[in-house]
């Protein structure tokens, strides 16, 4: 598995390789993570308000979506689009491009993900809040700003942040149709000059690059959220309070 | 489309793809067992070790966290193109080596919830560290992790899928070779359909008894 790794000669192939395979490898993963990122945190927001709904074929609808993308594999589903999309439009030869391939592919599968974190964050605040404060006079939108949500942010942002980290992750599955992104290139190159040592263990330190901080972040918010909640000091003096 | 159906649903390459659907699930079990053993240990040394094992630990947490932030794809690859063996053994070992250090992470979260205090309890009763982890903090332990652990087993079900990159005869990868002889988007949509329906029933049923047993922890 390591034979090899500390072989000057192969080192110094993949540094004149690493501008060529790497950065754009690295670019692209880069990119896919976030655009699909923004996807999947629209598609679950969307979902995840709409599991919440008094209208009941809204909660059907949000169901299938997250049963049915929850429980197949997120390589079957990219191989899907990527065969069946281009046929459904056209039978000349085009081919969607591998960008927007994974941001759909990453951004639907964690979306699903993402919805029921939302879901889950809006059902833990009793309902009894939301009553209490209609009954002192607060509106929808200010029981909402004021009482539900600064709670349910600090609920979903853990798992949130680890959604993330996945996502970043499964964007490797792109590799699978040829995607150009880092794990692509690291098997290419990897296969071709047979130094395979040195292929993938470049790619594990940048995959770590850019996932290490999305887990410090995630553990930080998970301590942060077991914190109890601490009252904020308001600054009224006593005239203010009787009138 | 009768026709078609007929087609492509021979005999042969249904059971061709239930034979791949067999070796999916035999890696996944496999792998479960194996990565729910290291997971667990790993933990109890990345939690336990003090004093001269501290190194141990170190050692455990750099593992951790490092497979924690590297996609599973990648150590599939790797392995497989560095390890010579048996097929199925070099899978089961590449996806073990990533979960178990996912597991390890799901483990210790639920060793962390429970008070050192019960340790001294346990002493002070005359049972030993071993007696008192077997018999006193795994129990409490597995039954608060159990729903994560059974998460991740749906996990690794849909990650031995990944296998199929390196042509390891296990369902996805026996279904595209199906797959080649289709040129109908309407058939290709039916294989697609009939892949995924295997997937869903597999994981649908894990992840009604993760939410069944769910269910048990609240409600006592």
């Amino acid at each position: 598995m390591i034979k090899g790794l500390f072989d000057p000669k192969r080192w110094n192939a993949l540094f004149q390789a690493f501008p060529e395979y790497y950065i754009p490898g690295f670019l692209m993963t880069l990119k896919i993570s976030l655009v699909g990122l923004a996807v999947s945190l629209a598609l679950g927001v969307v979902f995840g308000l709409l599991s919440t709904a008094k209208f009941k074929p809204f909660r059907i609808i949000s169901r299938i979506y997250v049963e049915l993308i929850q429980n197949t594999p997120l390589a079957l589903q990219v191989v899907c689009y990527y065969s069946i999309l281009p046929m459904l439009f056209t039978n000349t030869g085009f081919r969607i491009p591998k960008f927007i391939l994974g941001v759909v592919g990453v951004g639907v599968y964690h979306g699903a993900y993402i919805a029921e974190v939302i879901r889950t964050g809006i059902e833990a605040i009793p309902k009894g809040q939301s009553e209490a404060a209609s009954s002192q006079g607060f509106s929808y939108l200010e029981t909402m700003y004021h009482i539900v949500l600064p709670q349910t942010v600090k609920i979903i942002l853990p798992p949130l942040a680890n959604q993330a980290l996945g996502l970043v992750k499964n964007t490797s599955i792109l590799a699978m149709v040829a995607g150009m992104d880092l794990m692509y290139f690291t098997d290419s190159w990897g296969s071709e000059r047979g130094y395979f040592a040195q292929a993938y263990f470049t790619s594990a330190v940048m995959y770590f690059i850019i996932c290490f901080p999305l887990a410090r972040l995630a553990r930080y918010l998970e301590i942060r959220s077991m914190k109890l909640p601490t009252a904020k000091r308001l600054e009224i003096t006593a005239d203010e309070e009787v009138a | 489309m009768i026709e078609l159906f007929h087609q492509i649903f021979t005999q042969a390459n249904v059971f061709f793809m239930l034979k791949g659907l067999q070796m999916t699930v035999l890696i996944a079990v496999l792998s479960t067992i194996f990565s729910m053993f290291f997971g667990t240990v790993f933990a109890l040394i990345r939690t336990y070790a003090s004093g001269k094992w501290k190194w141990a630990g170190v050692l455990v947490a750099i593992y951790t966290e490092f497979f924690r932030c590297t996609p599973n794809l990648l150590w599939i690859l790797w392995i497989y193109f560095t390890v010579k063996g048996n097929k199925v053994g070099v899978s089961v070992f590449a996806i073990t080596l990533f979960t178990s250090a996912v597991m390890a992470e799901i483990v210790r979260g639920g060793l962390n919830a429970i008070p050192m205090g019960q340790f001294d309890s346990a002493r002070s009763q005359g049972f030993g560290f071993l007696m008192t982890l077997w018999y006193i903090i795994l129990p409490q332990t597995f039954k608060k992790v159990i729903p994560a652990l059974l998460s991740q087993v749906i996990t690794i079900i849909k990650d031995t899928s990944f296998l199929k990159m390196v042509d390891v005869a296990e369902f996805m990868r026996n279904s595209s070779v199906v797959l080649g002889s289709i040129y109908d988007v309407r058939g290709m949509m039916m294989l697609f359909a009939f892949e995924a329906l295997c997937y869903f029933i597999i994981c649908f049923a894990l992840s009604t008894v993760v939410r069944r047993y769910q269910k048990t922890i609240v409600t006592g």
